[in-house]
């Protein structure tokens, strides 16, 4: 099957999506995602991705997909019309990110959310005891090499989100490497041992 | 509307005539045109259900010759102008596609331009020529496609001058088109780009031998040599003619001293204008330049991209890096008009170093993302 050729949170996240809605993918790379809401969910769906390369091979596969950098190009689109917008281990490396997530509220009905959670047990104990910053398989950059500006706690982002009067309305912590295909849904403490929190976001209702 | 097609000629070229008698075509600067022939070509065959027909629109100076017809004697088997693009098997794939390319109204190869004849003087229109637009040449493109029947065109294509023409199709006929792909175009020209067509023009208008246009048999050459110059350079970048020509010397060891073509550069510009002439007719450029400089889709207005909103069109927008005719940022700013109507586009810029030009020579990139769109807009009946 499809899936299982897919980054595990991207599997996770498709099985979110209602079949037939219209999705934006933000930082779509190949375009792995949108292929397969595609053909398995009839899904309308757009991506965003700023590299060349990428954006044309999704383009050569008959995906529409727009090369640019979506900070600013979220803004172009009429209010709901998405179903779902996705941003999928981007926000780590977004400038501002209050006003991205506000705007993602404003053309998406809903929003999907997945981060490195930052506050994985492993980090804390290598700041703990070692003294330096966390690096790991999933996080594997050091300070002046990463590409990732912001640090986020799941438990972070829930506050955040209540602070901009949004509400989650789904959340799921995954333990699974950046790349790979399996992973597994955790349950218990998963602040502590979640690599990857999964949100579904929802401007709140009045 | 009276219609009469002829056979296909030795270019590969056959021709539809339209409004010899009654109204004419009607035109945007208020007059009537008729009779008017379209020169076109066509490729591959069309299906049962009518439904794969791409309509590939050229830019500024092109013709109908797209690509070769191998099964063809003569001019007909010879290399089109997008050769690399359009075949059996290519991106625009001849084997599944419907291609028909025609020449533009007011060019001069094989549809009616000023130096057709005028049938109320007999002689060639020159400067009676009615001013025609980018919306004009369309309207007559489109009597070309009901005549041949065709509902719903599967893609309209077009690079540049070309690229206007595709959008002004959605703006024109948004239900007889499916999807189009405008390369390195424009929603409306630049005031670089208009300053540049003006040189060409008066480049043209102040050789005395265009004498308002009725230069009969003895064109004014250096004129229009000097336009096409000026258009080439437009055409090309800092960066291609760098790698081109440099500050090579032309067959000499040292400068001249003289006001002869010292550099490379210059031969080379030379030659371009003088194959140029041979080939293209002074008072088309005027009529094709002014209807490249009043075209404007911007606004929001019912003639503009702005007012696609209900229209299921799929676009795929294309631009290079070193064009600086049509700069990306050209290109961005009709995206931002398809996306705010909530339409299906897609866009990429393309890292290029021959400038406006790119979109004309080999490029896998292109290639590919021109067969992909294609493949899922005809997937997707």
């Amino acid at each position: 099957m499809a899936e299982q050729g897919m980054r595990f949170d991207l599997q996770v996240i498709s099985s979110w999506i209602e079949p037939g809605s219209r999705v934006l993918d933000l930082g779509c790379g190949r375009g792995d995602l949108l292929a397969f809401l595609q053909s398995q969910k009839n899904v309308r769906g757009v991506g965003i991705e700023a590299d060349r390369e990428k954006a044309a091979s999704c383009i050569s596969r008959g995906l529409s997909v727009l090369q640019e950098n979506f900070n600013e190009e979220v803004l172009d689109y009429p209010a709901n019309h998405f179903d779902y917008v996705i941003l999928s281990q981007t926000l780590q490396q977004v400038y501002r990110p209050e006003e991205l997530i506000r705007s993602l509220l404003v053309i998406g009905r809903k929003v999907i959310v997945s981060f490195p959670n930052f506050s994985h047990w492993r980090g804390r104990l290598q700041l703990l005891f070692t003294g330096t910053a966390p690096k790991n398989e999933h996080l594997p950059y050091e300070w002046y090499t990463t590409p990732n500006i912001r640090v986020i706690a799941m438990k972070d982002f829930r506050k955040f989100i209540a602070q901009i009067n949004a509400e989650i309305v789904r959340e799921v912590a995954i333990n699974s490497h950046h790349h790979q295909y399996k992973g597994n849904i955790i349950h218990f403490l998963p602040d502590w041992r979640a690599t990857y929190g999964i949100f579904l976001v929802r401007a709140q209702s009045e | 509307m009276q219609i009469r097609v002829g056979e296909v000629d030795e270019s590969g070229r056959k021709y539809f005539t339209f409004g010899a008698h009654g109204p004419g075509l009607e035109l945007d600067c208020g007059s009537r045109l008729g009779p008017v022939t379209l020169a076109y070509e066509t490729y591959g065959r069309l299906s049962a259900a009518r439904d794969n027909a791409i309509l590939i629109l050229h830019a500024f100076t092109g013709d109908s010759h797209v690509a070769s017809h191998p099964g063809l004697p003569g001019a007909a088997a010879l290399p089109g102008w997008w050769e690399t693009m359009v075949g059996p098997g290519k991106a625009i794939d001849t084997d599944r596609y419907y291609v028909i390319c025609t020449n533009i109204l007011g060019s001069c190869r094989g549809s009616t331009g000023p130096c057709s004849l005028n049938p109320a003087t007999k002689a060639p229109y020159g400067l009676a020529f009615p001013v025609v637009t980018i919306g004009d040449m369309v309207r007559a493109q489109k009597a070309l496609i009901d005549h041949l029947e065709i509902s719903k065109l599967l893609a309209v294509i077009g690079g540049s001058v070309g690229g206007m023409q595709a959008l002004q199709w959605c703006v024109s006929y948004p239900h007889r088109v499916r999807a189009a792909i405008p390369l390195a175009t424009t929603m409306r020209h630049s005031a670089q780009a208009i300053a540049f067509n003006e040189i060409a023009r008066q480049a043209i208008m102040a050789d005395p031998k265009w004498n308002m246009g009725e230069y009969g048999d003895t064109p004014p050459e250096l004129g229009l040599a000097v336009a096409r110059m000026i258009g080439h350079v437009t055409y090309l970048s800092d960066q291609a003619m760098r790698r081109k020509f440099g500050r090579r010397l032309q067959g000499r060891q040292g400068f001249s001293f003289h006001f002869e073509s010292d550099f490379q550069v210059e031969s080379y510009l030379h030659h371009q204008g003088t194959k140029f002439v041979r080939r293209f007719d002074a008072n088309s450029l005027l009529y094709l330049t002014k209807a490249a400089d009043y075209f404007d889709l911007t606004g929001s207005d019912q003639g503009s991209l702005g007012a696609l909103a209900d229209a299921d069109i799929r676009f795929l927008v294309i631009s290079f890096t070193s064009d600086w005719l049509y700069p990306t940022y050209q290109s961005r700013e009709m995206v931002h008009a398809l996306k705010r109507e909530g339409l299906d586009v897609s866009f990429c810029e393309i890292e290029a170093d021959c400038g406006h030009d790119a979109f004309l020579l080999e490029n896998e990139r292109l290639a590919n993302m021109v067969r992909g769109f294609l493949g899922g807009v005809a997937n997707n009946g």
